[in-house]
Protein backbone atom coordinates (compact mmCIF):
# COMPACT_ATOMS: atom_id res chain seq x y z
CA UNK A 1 0.00 0.00 0.00
CA UNK A 2 1.29 3.33 -1.09
CA UNK A 3 2.00 5.92 2.04
CA UNK A 4 -0.53 8.80 0.75
CA UNK A 5 -3.50 7.76 -1.25
CA UNK A 6 -6.36 9.78 -3.10
CA UNK A 7 -9.08 8.41 -4.77
CA UNK A 8 -11.87 10.79 -6.45
CA UNK A 9 -11.42 13.02 -3.70
CA UNK A 10 -13.16 16.05 -4.34
CA UNK A 11 -14.17 19.34 -1.74
CA UNK A 12 -17.15 21.83 -2.44
CA UNK A 13 -17.65 25.02 -0.49
CA UNK A 14 -20.96 27.03 0.23
CA UNK A 15 -19.94 30.61 -0.83
CA UNK A 16 -22.87 33.18 -0.05
CA UNK A 17 -22.41 36.45 -1.80
CA UNK A 18 -24.68 39.62 -1.30
CA UNK A 19 -26.90 39.81 -4.42
CA UNK A 20 -29.01 43.25 -3.06
CA UNK A 21 -29.70 44.57 0.30
CA UNK A 22 -30.60 41.62 1.89
CA UNK A 23 -30.93 38.72 -0.60
CA UNK A 24 -27.85 36.73 -0.80
CA UNK A 25 -26.70 34.05 -3.77
CA UNK A 26 -25.44 30.30 -2.71
CA UNK A 27 -22.99 29.04 -4.40
CA UNK A 28 -21.20 25.70 -4.63
CA UNK A 29 -17.71 26.28 -5.49
CA UNK A 30 -16.06 23.00 -6.50
CA UNK A 31 -12.37 23.38 -4.85
CA UNK A 32 -10.79 19.83 -5.45
CA UNK A 33 -12.66 18.13 -8.05
CA UNK A 34 -12.23 14.25 -8.35
CA UNK A 35 -8.04 14.17 -7.65
CA UNK A 36 -6.94 10.91 -7.37
CA UNK A 37 -2.87 9.87 -7.03
CA UNK A 38 -0.46 7.59 -4.86
CA UNK A 39 2.95 8.89 -3.02
CA UNK A 40 5.27 6.00 -2.02
CA UNK A 41 7.45 6.04 0.93
CA UNK A 42 10.14 8.63 0.77
CA UNK A 43 9.19 10.82 -2.46
CA UNK A 44 9.41 14.04 -3.06
CA UNK A 45 6.71 15.10 -4.52
CA UNK A 46 6.03 18.71 -6.12
CA UNK A 47 2.29 20.00 -5.79
CA UNK A 48 2.04 23.20 -8.08
CA UNK A 49 -0.59 24.96 -9.73
CA UNK A 50 -2.29 28.38 -9.78
CA UNK A 51 -3.58 30.20 -7.30
CA UNK A 52 -7.27 28.63 -6.61
CA UNK A 53 -6.49 25.66 -7.96
CA UNK A 54 -7.12 23.62 -5.07
CA UNK A 55 -3.24 22.79 -3.54
CA UNK A 56 -3.81 24.21 -0.32
CA UNK A 57 -7.38 22.36 0.01
CA UNK A 58 -5.81 19.48 -1.23
CA UNK A 59 -3.24 19.89 1.58
CA UNK A 60 -5.62 20.26 4.43
CA UNK A 61 -7.35 17.40 3.43
CA UNK A 62 -4.34 14.94 3.36
CA UNK A 63 -3.45 16.61 6.93
CA UNK A 64 -7.22 15.80 8.24
CA UNK A 65 -8.10 19.43 8.67
CA UNK A 66 -10.90 19.40 5.87
CA UNK A 67 -12.76 16.72 5.01
CA UNK A 68 -13.35 15.54 1.84
CA UNK A 69 -17.02 15.78 0.18
CA UNK A 70 -16.31 13.02 -0.97
CA UNK A 71 -13.62 9.93 -2.34
CA UNK A 72 -11.39 8.09 -0.03
CA UNK A 73 -8.04 9.30 1.19
CA UNK A 74 -5.21 7.60 3.67
CA UNK A 75 -2.44 8.74 5.12
CA UNK A 76 0.42 6.40 6.68
CA UNK A 77 -2.66 3.78 6.60
CA UNK A 78 -5.36 6.58 8.73
CA UNK A 79 -8.57 8.28 7.29
CA UNK A 80 -6.84 11.58 7.80
CA UNK A 81 -10.84 13.18 8.75
CA UNK A 82 -11.27 10.25 11.46
CA UNK A 83 -8.01 10.02 12.74
CA UNK A 84 -6.82 13.20 13.15
CA UNK A 85 -5.19 13.39 16.32
CA UNK A 86 -3.80 10.16 15.73
CA UNK A 87 -2.32 11.27 12.41
CA UNK A 88 -0.81 14.41 14.06
CA UNK A 89 2.01 12.75 16.03
CA UNK A 90 2.92 10.96 12.25
CA UNK A 91 3.21 14.10 10.07
CA UNK A 92 4.44 17.23 9.99
CA UNK A 93 3.09 20.22 8.77
CA UNK A 94 3.87 23.65 7.57
CA UNK A 95 2.36 26.49 6.14
CA UNK A 96 4.52 28.91 4.94
CA UNK A 97 2.02 31.96 5.15
CA UNK A 98 1.24 31.18 9.32
CA UNK A 99 4.01 30.45 12.52
CA UNK A 100 3.43 27.75 14.33
CA UNK A 101 5.86 29.27 16.33
CA UNK A 102 4.93 31.42 19.78
CA UNK A 103 5.67 35.48 18.55
CA UNK A 104 6.65 36.33 21.91
CA UNK A 105 8.49 33.48 23.18
CA UNK A 106 12.19 32.49 22.32
CA UNK A 107 12.59 30.27 19.42
CA UNK A 108 13.82 27.87 21.68
CA UNK A 109 10.87 27.91 24.16
CA UNK A 110 8.84 26.99 21.29
CA UNK A 111 11.19 24.04 20.85
CA UNK A 112 10.49 22.71 24.19
CA UNK A 113 6.68 23.73 24.02
CA UNK A 114 5.97 21.33 20.90
CA UNK A 115 8.30 18.53 22.40
CA UNK A 116 5.78 18.47 25.27
CA UNK A 117 2.94 18.77 23.07
CA UNK A 118 3.92 15.53 20.51
CA UNK A 119 5.56 13.84 24.01
CA UNK A 120 8.60 13.43 22.29
CA UNK A 121 11.38 11.24 24.45
CA UNK A 122 14.03 13.34 25.78
CA UNK A 123 16.82 11.65 23.92
CA UNK A 124 14.63 11.84 20.40
CA UNK A 125 14.39 15.82 21.18
CA UNK A 126 18.02 16.65 22.17
CA UNK A 127 19.60 14.22 18.89
CA UNK A 128 16.95 15.98 16.59
CA UNK A 129 17.20 19.44 17.69
CA UNK A 130 21.76 19.24 17.49
CA UNK A 131 21.39 17.57 14.10
CA UNK A 132 18.75 20.57 13.35
CA UNK A 133 20.73 23.55 14.97
CA UNK A 134 23.90 22.12 12.72
CA UNK A 135 21.66 21.70 9.78
CA UNK A 136 19.83 24.95 9.94
CA UNK A 137 22.41 26.78 11.67
CA UNK A 138 19.59 27.66 14.13
CA UNK A 139 22.41 28.16 17.22
CA UNK A 140 22.48 32.40 16.56
CA UNK A 141 19.09 33.16 16.89
CA UNK A 142 17.59 30.23 19.34
CA UNK A 143 17.22 32.74 22.10
CA UNK A 144 15.84 35.42 19.97
CA UNK A 145 11.90 35.90 20.42
CA UNK A 146 10.29 34.84 17.33
CA UNK A 147 8.59 37.98 16.30
CA UNK A 148 12.02 39.58 15.88
CA UNK A 149 13.29 36.68 13.49
CA UNK A 150 14.13 37.71 10.07
CA UNK A 151 11.22 35.64 7.84
CA UNK A 152 14.20 33.52 6.60
CA UNK A 153 15.39 32.57 10.29
CA UNK A 154 11.87 31.96 10.91
CA UNK A 155 11.49 29.77 8.39
CA UNK A 156 14.33 27.56 9.54
CA UNK A 157 12.68 27.75 12.98
CA UNK A 158 9.51 26.53 11.35
CA UNK A 159 11.12 23.62 9.48
CA UNK A 160 12.41 22.58 12.97
CA UNK A 161 9.32 22.47 15.01
CA UNK A 162 7.91 20.55 11.79
CA UNK A 163 10.39 18.41 11.90
CA UNK A 164 10.96 17.46 16.12
CA UNK A 165 8.78 14.76 16.45
CA UNK A 166 10.55 12.50 13.99
CA UNK A 167 7.28 12.81 11.21
CA UNK A 168 7.09 10.16 8.51
CA UNK A 169 5.70 12.55 5.99
CA UNK A 170 5.74 16.13 6.16
CA UNK A 171 3.79 18.43 4.57
CA UNK A 172 5.16 21.94 3.22
CA UNK A 173 2.57 24.68 1.77
CA UNK A 174 4.56 27.08 0.40
CA UNK A 175 7.58 26.61 2.57
CA UNK A 176 9.50 29.47 0.27
CA UNK A 177 6.98 32.18 -0.13
CA UNK A 178 8.49 35.77 -0.04
CA UNK A 179 12.29 34.04 1.04
CA UNK A 180 15.54 35.72 -0.72
CA UNK A 181 17.49 33.32 -2.88
CA UNK A 182 19.72 32.18 -0.48
CA UNK A 183 17.03 31.20 2.41
CA UNK A 184 15.09 29.33 -0.31
CA UNK A 185 18.61 27.57 -1.35
CA UNK A 186 18.83 26.45 2.52
CA UNK A 187 15.35 25.15 2.75
CA UNK A 188 15.85 23.29 -0.55
CA UNK A 189 18.93 21.57 1.16
CA UNK A 190 16.80 20.58 4.58
CA UNK A 191 14.71 18.88 3.04
CA UNK A 192 16.62 16.88 0.22
CA UNK A 193 19.06 16.40 3.65
CA UNK A 194 16.01 15.09 5.69
CA UNK A 195 14.61 13.37 2.37
CA UNK A 196 17.92 11.24 2.17
CA UNK A 197 18.95 10.65 5.70
CA UNK A 198 15.73 9.41 7.30
CA UNK A 199 13.51 8.39 4.09
CA UNK A 200 10.87 11.34 4.98
CA UNK A 201 8.27 11.76 2.38
CA UNK A 202 8.25 15.08 1.36
CA UNK A 203 4.97 16.80 -0.35
CA UNK A 204 5.16 20.12 -0.72
CA UNK A 205 3.39 23.07 -2.97
CA UNK A 206 5.07 25.69 -4.18
CA UNK A 207 4.55 28.65 -6.54
CA UNK A 208 8.40 28.68 -7.20
CA UNK A 209 8.93 26.11 -10.21
CA UNK A 210 12.78 26.18 -9.03
CA UNK A 211 11.62 24.04 -5.84
CA UNK A 212 10.22 21.48 -7.95
CA UNK A 213 13.09 21.58 -10.04
CA UNK A 214 15.91 21.61 -7.77
CA UNK A 215 14.19 19.11 -4.99
CA UNK A 216 11.21 16.80 -6.69
CA UNK A 217 11.58 13.16 -8.81
CA UNK A 218 8.03 13.62 -9.07
CA UNK A 219 5.72 16.59 -9.99
CA UNK A 220 1.74 16.87 -10.00
CA UNK A 221 0.08 20.07 -11.61
CA UNK A 222 -3.21 21.25 -10.53
CA UNK A 223 -5.81 23.67 -12.35
CA UNK A 224 -9.18 24.31 -11.15
CA UNK A 225 -9.17 21.15 -8.82
CA UNK A 226 -8.00 19.12 -11.05
CA UNK A 227 -4.49 16.98 -11.57
CA UNK A 228 -3.47 18.35 -15.43
CA UNK A 229 0.16 16.49 -15.17
CA UNK A 230 1.24 13.57 -12.60
CA UNK A 231 5.13 12.62 -13.89
CA UNK A 232 8.83 13.81 -13.90
CA UNK A 233 10.31 17.28 -14.44
CA UNK A 234 12.06 15.72 -17.52
CA UNK A 235 9.43 14.24 -19.26
CA UNK A 236 6.93 17.27 -18.57
CA UNK A 237 9.78 19.72 -20.68
CA UNK A 238 10.18 16.46 -23.36
CA UNK A 239 6.75 16.35 -24.15
CA UNK A 240 5.56 20.45 -23.32
CA UNK A 241 8.80 22.19 -23.78
CA UNK A 242 10.89 20.68 -26.54
CA UNK A 243 11.37 24.36 -28.04
CA UNK A 244 14.89 24.75 -27.54
CA UNK A 245 16.39 28.63 -28.37
CA UNK A 246 19.97 29.05 -30.23
CA UNK A 247 20.86 32.75 -29.14
CA UNK A 248 23.99 33.72 -32.00
CA UNK A 249 25.79 36.84 -32.09
CA UNK A 250 26.91 37.67 -35.48
CA UNK A 251 29.57 40.38 -36.81
CA UNK A 252 26.72 42.65 -38.63
CA UNK A 253 23.39 43.06 -37.94
CA UNK A 254 21.20 41.66 -40.49
CA UNK A 255 17.85 40.26 -41.68
CA UNK A 256 16.09 37.88 -39.76
CA UNK A 257 17.86 34.74 -41.05
CA UNK A 258 15.97 32.17 -42.99
CA UNK A 259 17.03 28.30 -42.00
CA UNK A 260 14.91 25.63 -42.26
CA UNK A 261 13.42 23.75 -39.01
CA UNK A 262 13.86 26.94 -36.81
CA UNK A 263 12.25 30.34 -36.91
CA UNK A 264 13.45 33.50 -35.53
CA UNK A 265 12.03 34.74 -32.43
CA UNK A 266 13.80 37.95 -31.40
CA UNK A 267 16.48 40.43 -32.91
CA UNK A 268 18.50 42.85 -31.09
CA UNK A 269 21.31 44.46 -33.16
CA UNK A 270 23.73 41.46 -34.21
CA UNK A 271 22.02 38.96 -32.11
CA UNK A 272 19.32 36.43 -33.26
CA UNK A 273 17.12 34.09 -31.01
CA UNK A 274 16.00 31.01 -33.17
CA UNK A 275 13.61 28.68 -31.17
CA UNK A 276 13.90 25.32 -33.09
CA UNK A 277 12.53 21.49 -31.99
CA UNK A 278 15.00 18.70 -30.78
CA UNK A 279 13.24 16.56 -33.62
CA UNK A 280 13.67 18.58 -36.26
CA UNK A 281 16.83 19.91 -36.75
CA UNK A 282 20.04 19.16 -34.24
CA UNK A 283 21.79 22.03 -32.41
CA UNK A 284 24.91 21.17 -35.01
CA UNK A 285 22.98 21.06 -38.04
CA UNK A 286 21.58 24.40 -36.76
CA UNK A 287 24.47 25.80 -35.87
CA UNK A 288 26.30 24.91 -39.03
CA UNK A 289 23.33 26.09 -41.51
CA UNK A 290 23.62 29.73 -39.32
CA UNK A 291 27.58 29.79 -39.88
CA UNK A 292 26.54 29.38 -43.42
CA UNK A 293 24.34 32.25 -43.77
CA UNK A 294 26.38 34.73 -41.97
CA UNK A 295 29.64 34.76 -40.11
CA UNK A 296 29.33 33.94 -36.27
CA UNK A 297 30.86 35.56 -33.29
CA UNK A 298 29.25 33.59 -30.62
CA UNK A 299 26.41 31.22 -29.63
CA UNK A 300 24.25 29.48 -26.85
CA UNK A 301 21.62 27.46 -26.28
CA UNK A 302 18.73 27.48 -23.74
CA UNK A 303 16.75 24.80 -22.76
CA UNK A 304 13.17 25.72 -22.49
CA UNK A 305 12.62 26.46 -18.51
CA UNK A 306 9.57 24.77 -16.46
CA UNK A 307 8.22 28.30 -16.10
CA UNK A 308 7.11 28.49 -19.32
CA UNK A 309 6.14 25.01 -20.02
CA UNK A 310 3.57 25.44 -17.05
CA UNK A 311 2.41 28.74 -18.61
CA UNK A 312 1.68 26.69 -21.80
CA UNK A 313 0.14 23.86 -20.39
CA UNK A 314 -2.34 26.32 -17.97
CA UNK A 315 -2.72 28.38 -20.74
CA UNK A 316 -3.98 25.85 -23.43
CA UNK A 317 -4.03 22.50 -21.85
CA UNK B 1 -6.57 9.83 34.27
CA UNK B 2 -3.22 9.67 32.96
CA UNK B 3 -4.66 12.05 30.11
CA UNK B 4 -6.06 14.80 31.94
CA UNK B 5 -2.92 15.05 34.08
CA UNK B 6 -0.66 15.37 30.74
CA UNK B 7 -2.87 18.12 29.62
CA UNK B 8 -2.85 19.98 33.18
CA UNK B 9 0.86 19.77 32.70
CA UNK B 10 0.59 21.08 29.17
CA UNK B 11 -1.51 23.99 29.78
CA UNK B 12 0.39 25.10 32.70
CA UNK B 13 3.47 25.20 30.67
CA UNK B 14 1.61 27.45 27.84
CA UNK B 15 -0.48 29.12 30.01
CA UNK B 16 3.31 29.88 32.17
CA UNK B 17 4.41 31.43 28.68
CA UNK B 18 1.96 33.58 27.75
CA UNK B 19 2.07 34.99 31.31
CA UNK B 20 5.86 35.46 31.35
CA UNK B 21 5.70 37.50 28.11
CA UNK B 22 2.94 39.47 29.58
CA UNK B 23 5.38 40.29 32.51
CA UNK B 24 8.23 41.13 30.61
CA UNK B 25 6.30 44.73 29.93
CA UNK B 26 5.80 45.37 33.88
CA UNK B 27 4.50 49.03 33.67
CA UNK B 28 2.36 48.47 30.92
CA UNK B 29 0.59 45.00 32.77
CA UNK B 30 0.55 47.34 35.94
CA UNK B 31 -0.99 50.42 34.35
CA UNK B 32 -3.83 48.40 32.93
CA UNK B 33 -4.67 46.63 36.10
CA UNK B 34 -5.01 49.64 37.98
CA UNK B 35 -7.21 50.74 35.08
CA UNK B 36 -8.88 47.76 35.06
CA UNK B 37 -9.57 47.68 38.89
CA UNK B 38 -10.80 51.16 38.76
CA UNK B 39 -13.45 50.77 36.00
CA UNK B 40 -14.97 47.55 38.10
CA UNK B 41 -15.02 49.21 40.76
CA UNK B 42 -17.38 52.07 39.54
CA UNK B 43 -19.41 49.11 38.40
CA UNK B 44 -20.17 48.34 42.07
CA UNK B 45 -21.04 52.27 42.79
CA UNK B 46 -24.04 51.47 40.54
CA UNK B 47 -25.49 49.17 43.32
CA UNK B 48 -24.58 51.61 45.75
CA UNK B 49 -26.00 54.30 44.63
CA UNK B 50 -29.23 52.43 44.19
CA UNK B 51 -29.15 51.68 47.63
CA UNK B 52 -29.03 54.97 48.94
CA UNK B 53 -32.65 55.56 47.17
CA UNK B 54 -34.07 52.35 48.49
CA UNK B 55 -33.54 49.82 51.86
CA UNK B 56 -34.17 47.02 50.11
CA UNK B 57 -34.12 45.06 46.60
CA UNK B 58 -37.00 42.22 46.08
CA UNK B 59 -36.31 42.16 50.06
CA UNK B 60 -32.92 41.69 49.47
CA UNK B 61 -30.53 44.08 51.81
CA UNK B 62 -27.37 46.08 50.68
CA UNK B 63 -24.47 43.45 52.38
CA UNK B 64 -26.77 40.38 50.72
CA UNK B 65 -26.48 41.85 47.26
CA UNK B 66 -23.22 42.34 47.75
CA UNK B 67 -22.67 38.57 48.88
CA UNK B 68 -23.89 37.99 44.96
CA UNK B 69 -22.03 40.33 43.30
CA UNK B 70 -18.96 39.47 45.02
CA UNK B 71 -19.56 35.42 43.89
CA UNK B 72 -20.75 36.59 40.50
CA UNK B 73 -17.92 39.07 40.06
CA UNK B 74 -15.28 36.61 41.22
CA UNK B 75 -16.36 33.24 39.07
CA UNK B 76 -16.70 36.14 36.20
CA UNK B 77 -13.57 37.20 36.44
CA UNK B 78 -11.89 33.58 36.72
CA UNK B 79 -13.60 32.78 33.67
CA UNK B 80 -12.35 35.89 31.84
CA UNK B 81 -8.70 35.02 32.67
CA UNK B 82 -9.32 31.59 31.49
CA UNK B 83 -10.96 31.95 28.56
CA UNK B 84 -11.78 35.54 27.68
CA UNK B 85 -9.60 35.35 25.15
CA UNK B 86 -12.22 33.74 23.16
CA UNK B 87 -13.28 37.20 22.22
CA UNK B 88 -10.46 36.48 19.16
CA UNK B 89 -11.82 33.53 18.09
CA UNK B 90 -13.38 34.80 15.13
CA UNK B 91 -9.64 36.06 14.49
CA UNK B 92 -8.58 32.75 14.51
CA UNK B 93 -10.78 31.63 12.30
CA UNK B 94 -10.74 34.36 9.74
CA UNK B 95 -6.57 34.30 9.24
CA UNK B 96 -6.38 30.35 9.72
CA UNK B 97 -4.61 30.02 12.71
CA UNK B 98 -7.37 27.57 13.66
CA UNK B 99 -6.21 24.88 11.55
CA UNK B 100 -2.52 24.79 12.72
CA UNK B 101 -4.70 23.72 16.05
CA UNK B 102 -6.08 20.84 14.06
CA UNK B 103 -3.12 19.52 13.20
CA UNK B 104 -1.22 19.45 16.55
CA UNK B 105 -1.91 16.08 18.69
CA UNK B 106 -4.21 17.71 21.22
CA UNK B 107 -8.06 18.27 21.24
CA UNK B 108 -9.12 21.70 19.86
CA UNK B 109 -10.79 23.33 22.47
CA UNK B 110 -8.05 22.37 24.89
CA UNK B 111 -5.55 24.40 22.80
CA UNK B 112 -7.78 27.45 22.42
CA UNK B 113 -8.53 27.74 25.75
CA UNK B 114 -4.54 27.31 26.16
CA UNK B 115 -3.54 29.51 24.20
CA UNK B 116 -3.72 32.74 26.43
CA UNK B 117 -4.31 33.87 29.50
CA UNK B 118 -5.26 37.77 30.43
CA UNK B 119 -3.46 38.23 33.84
CA UNK B 120 -3.93 42.07 33.35
CA UNK B 121 -7.88 41.32 34.39
CA UNK B 122 -6.97 40.35 37.38
CA UNK B 123 -8.22 43.65 38.54
CA UNK B 124 -12.12 42.60 38.22
CA UNK B 125 -11.37 39.34 40.68
CA UNK B 126 -9.34 41.62 42.98
CA UNK B 127 -12.50 44.07 43.24
CA UNK B 128 -15.21 41.01 43.38
CA UNK B 129 -13.26 39.45 46.40
CA UNK B 130 -13.20 43.02 47.48
CA UNK B 131 -17.13 43.13 47.45
CA UNK B 132 -17.40 39.34 48.83
CA UNK B 133 -15.08 40.63 51.97
CA UNK B 134 -17.63 43.39 52.48
CA UNK B 135 -20.48 41.03 52.42
CA UNK B 136 -18.93 38.75 54.94
CA UNK B 137 -18.11 41.30 57.35
CA UNK B 138 -21.58 43.56 57.06
CA UNK B 139 -23.70 40.16 57.10
CA UNK B 140 -24.91 38.95 60.81
CA UNK B 141 -24.20 35.61 60.33
CA UNK B 142 -22.63 31.97 62.16
CA UNK B 143 -19.77 31.27 59.51
CA UNK B 144 -20.18 27.49 59.58
CA UNK B 145 -17.74 25.22 57.68
CA UNK B 146 -21.08 24.72 55.10
CA UNK B 147 -21.70 28.20 54.51
CA UNK B 148 -18.18 29.02 53.76
CA UNK B 149 -17.78 25.72 51.69
CA UNK B 150 -20.80 26.82 49.60
CA UNK B 151 -19.19 29.98 48.50
CA UNK B 152 -16.24 28.54 47.43
CA UNK B 153 -18.45 25.73 45.52
CA UNK B 154 -20.24 28.12 43.85
CA UNK B 155 -16.95 30.52 42.81
CA UNK B 156 -15.97 26.85 40.97
CA UNK B 157 -19.04 26.20 39.83
CA UNK B 158 -19.96 29.62 38.68
CA UNK B 159 -16.32 29.46 36.90
CA UNK B 160 -17.89 26.60 34.96
CA UNK B 161 -21.69 27.58 33.90
CA UNK B 162 -19.91 31.27 33.06
CA UNK B 163 -16.89 29.49 31.00
CA UNK B 164 -19.13 27.05 28.88
CA UNK B 165 -21.47 29.80 27.95
CA UNK B 166 -18.90 31.36 26.65
CA UNK B 167 -17.51 28.74 24.72
CA UNK B 168 -21.08 27.49 23.35
CA UNK B 169 -21.41 30.81 21.90
CA UNK B 170 -17.80 31.39 20.46
CA UNK B 171 -18.98 28.48 18.19
CA UNK B 172 -21.27 31.15 15.90
CA UNK B 173 -17.78 32.21 14.82
CA UNK B 174 -17.65 28.63 12.74
CA UNK B 175 -20.49 29.91 10.89
CA UNK B 176 -20.58 33.41 10.98
CA UNK B 177 -17.26 35.71 11.70
CA UNK B 178 -18.45 38.90 12.88
CA UNK B 179 -20.72 37.68 15.20
CA UNK B 180 -18.73 39.14 18.58
CA UNK B 181 -20.87 41.96 19.36
CA UNK B 182 -23.56 39.12 20.00
CA UNK B 183 -21.72 37.02 22.05
CA UNK B 184 -20.53 40.14 24.32
CA UNK B 185 -23.84 41.00 24.70
CA UNK B 186 -24.76 37.09 26.15
CA UNK B 187 -21.51 36.98 28.05
CA UNK B 188 -20.82 40.52 29.70
CA UNK B 189 -24.72 40.68 29.85
CA UNK B 190 -24.71 37.61 32.20
CA UNK B 191 -22.66 39.16 34.27
CA UNK B 192 -24.84 41.64 34.87
CA UNK B 193 -28.02 39.52 35.06
CA UNK B 194 -26.00 37.28 37.91
CA UNK B 195 -25.35 40.01 39.69
CA UNK B 196 -28.88 40.45 41.08
CA UNK B 197 -31.88 38.74 42.63
CA UNK B 198 -33.26 36.96 40.18
CA UNK B 199 -37.07 38.09 41.68
CA UNK B 200 -36.28 41.29 40.46
CA UNK B 201 -36.57 40.15 36.69
CA UNK B 202 -39.81 40.14 34.74
CA UNK B 203 -41.59 36.65 33.76
CA UNK B 204 -39.47 36.62 30.39
CA UNK B 205 -35.60 36.63 31.89
CA UNK B 206 -35.89 35.01 34.63
CA UNK B 207 -37.34 31.61 32.26
CA UNK B 208 -34.13 32.63 30.73
CA UNK B 209 -31.44 32.60 33.60
CA UNK B 210 -33.10 29.77 35.49
CA UNK B 211 -33.43 27.22 32.03
CA UNK B 212 -31.95 28.58 29.14
CA UNK B 213 -29.01 29.70 29.73
CA UNK B 214 -28.61 28.54 33.68
CA UNK B 215 -27.05 31.98 35.57
CA UNK B 216 -29.13 32.07 38.27
CA UNK B 217 -27.04 28.92 39.55
CA UNK B 218 -24.17 30.98 39.73
CA UNK B 219 -24.20 33.21 42.85
CA UNK B 220 -28.15 33.26 43.45
CA UNK B 221 -29.41 29.85 44.54
CA UNK B 222 -25.77 29.74 46.27
CA UNK B 223 -26.54 32.73 48.00
CA UNK B 224 -30.07 31.61 49.68
CA UNK B 225 -28.15 28.60 51.16
CA UNK B 226 -25.61 30.79 52.86
CA UNK B 227 -28.27 33.85 53.59
CA UNK B 228 -30.63 30.82 54.33
CA UNK B 229 -33.58 32.98 52.41
CA UNK B 230 -36.25 32.15 50.98
CA UNK B 231 -36.64 32.06 46.82
CA UNK B 232 -39.27 34.22 46.80
CA UNK B 233 -40.50 32.67 43.57
CA UNK B 234 -41.94 29.35 45.36
CA UNK B 235 -39.52 27.03 43.14
CA UNK B 236 -38.61 23.37 44.87
CA UNK B 237 -35.63 24.17 47.90
CA UNK B 238 -33.27 21.69 46.48
CA UNK B 239 -32.25 23.82 43.43
CA UNK B 240 -29.95 25.58 46.16
CA UNK B 241 -27.90 22.28 46.44
CA UNK B 242 -27.29 21.45 42.28
CA UNK B 243 -25.00 24.15 40.92
CA UNK B 244 -22.06 22.10 40.73
CA UNK B 245 -24.41 19.41 38.65
CA UNK B 246 -25.55 22.21 36.14
CA UNK B 247 -21.96 23.35 36.03
CA UNK B 248 -21.17 19.51 34.73
CA UNK B 249 -24.52 19.89 32.83
CA UNK B 250 -23.24 22.83 31.12
CA UNK B 251 -19.68 21.85 30.65
CA UNK B 252 -20.93 18.98 28.93
CA UNK B 253 -23.46 20.78 26.69
CA UNK B 254 -20.81 23.46 25.67
CA UNK B 255 -18.38 20.51 24.79
CA UNK B 256 -20.91 18.52 22.45
CA UNK B 257 -21.86 21.99 20.94
CA UNK B 258 -17.93 22.63 19.98
CA UNK B 259 -17.44 19.70 18.71
CA UNK B 260 -20.29 19.79 17.07
CA UNK B 261 -18.87 23.11 15.27
CA UNK B 262 -15.86 22.20 14.62
CA UNK B 263 -17.18 19.19 12.46
CA UNK B 264 -19.39 21.65 10.48
CA UNK B 265 -16.34 23.75 10.31
CA UNK B 266 -13.91 20.93 8.75
CA UNK B 267 -16.50 19.86 6.56
CA UNK B 268 -17.64 22.63 4.96
CA UNK B 269 -15.09 25.62 5.92
CA UNK B 270 -11.51 26.80 5.17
Amino acid sequence: MAQIELEGVTKEFVQRRRAGRLRRTREVVRAVDGIGFEVEAGTMLGYIGPNGAGKSTTVKMLTGVLVPTSGRISVAGLDPSRCRIELTRRIGVLFGQRTQLWWDLPLGDSFELLRHMYRVPAERYRANLARFRELLALDEFLGTPVRQLSLGQRMRGELTATMLHDPEIIFLDEPTIGLDVVAKQRVREFLAEVNRERGVTVLLTTHDLADIERLSSRMLIIDRGRVIYDGDVETLKARYGDERTLIVDLEQPGPPLEVPGARVDRVDGPRQWLKFRRDEISAARLTAEVAARAPLVDLAIEEPDIEEVVARIYGGG
Amino acid sequence: MGDALALAGIYRRLVGARIRSQLEYRLSFTLSLVATSLVVFLDFVAILVIFNRVPALAGWSLEEVALLYGIASISFAFTDLAVGHLDLFPSMIRDGTFDLILIRPLPSLFQVIASDFALRRLGKAIQGAGVLVFAVAGLDLHWTAGRVAMIAVAIVSGTVIYASVWVALATIAFWIVDAIEVVNAFTYGGNFLSNYPIPIFGRWLRTLVLFVVPLAFVAYFPALFVLDKDDGLGLPAGLRYVSPLVAILTALVAGFVWTRAVRHYRSAGG
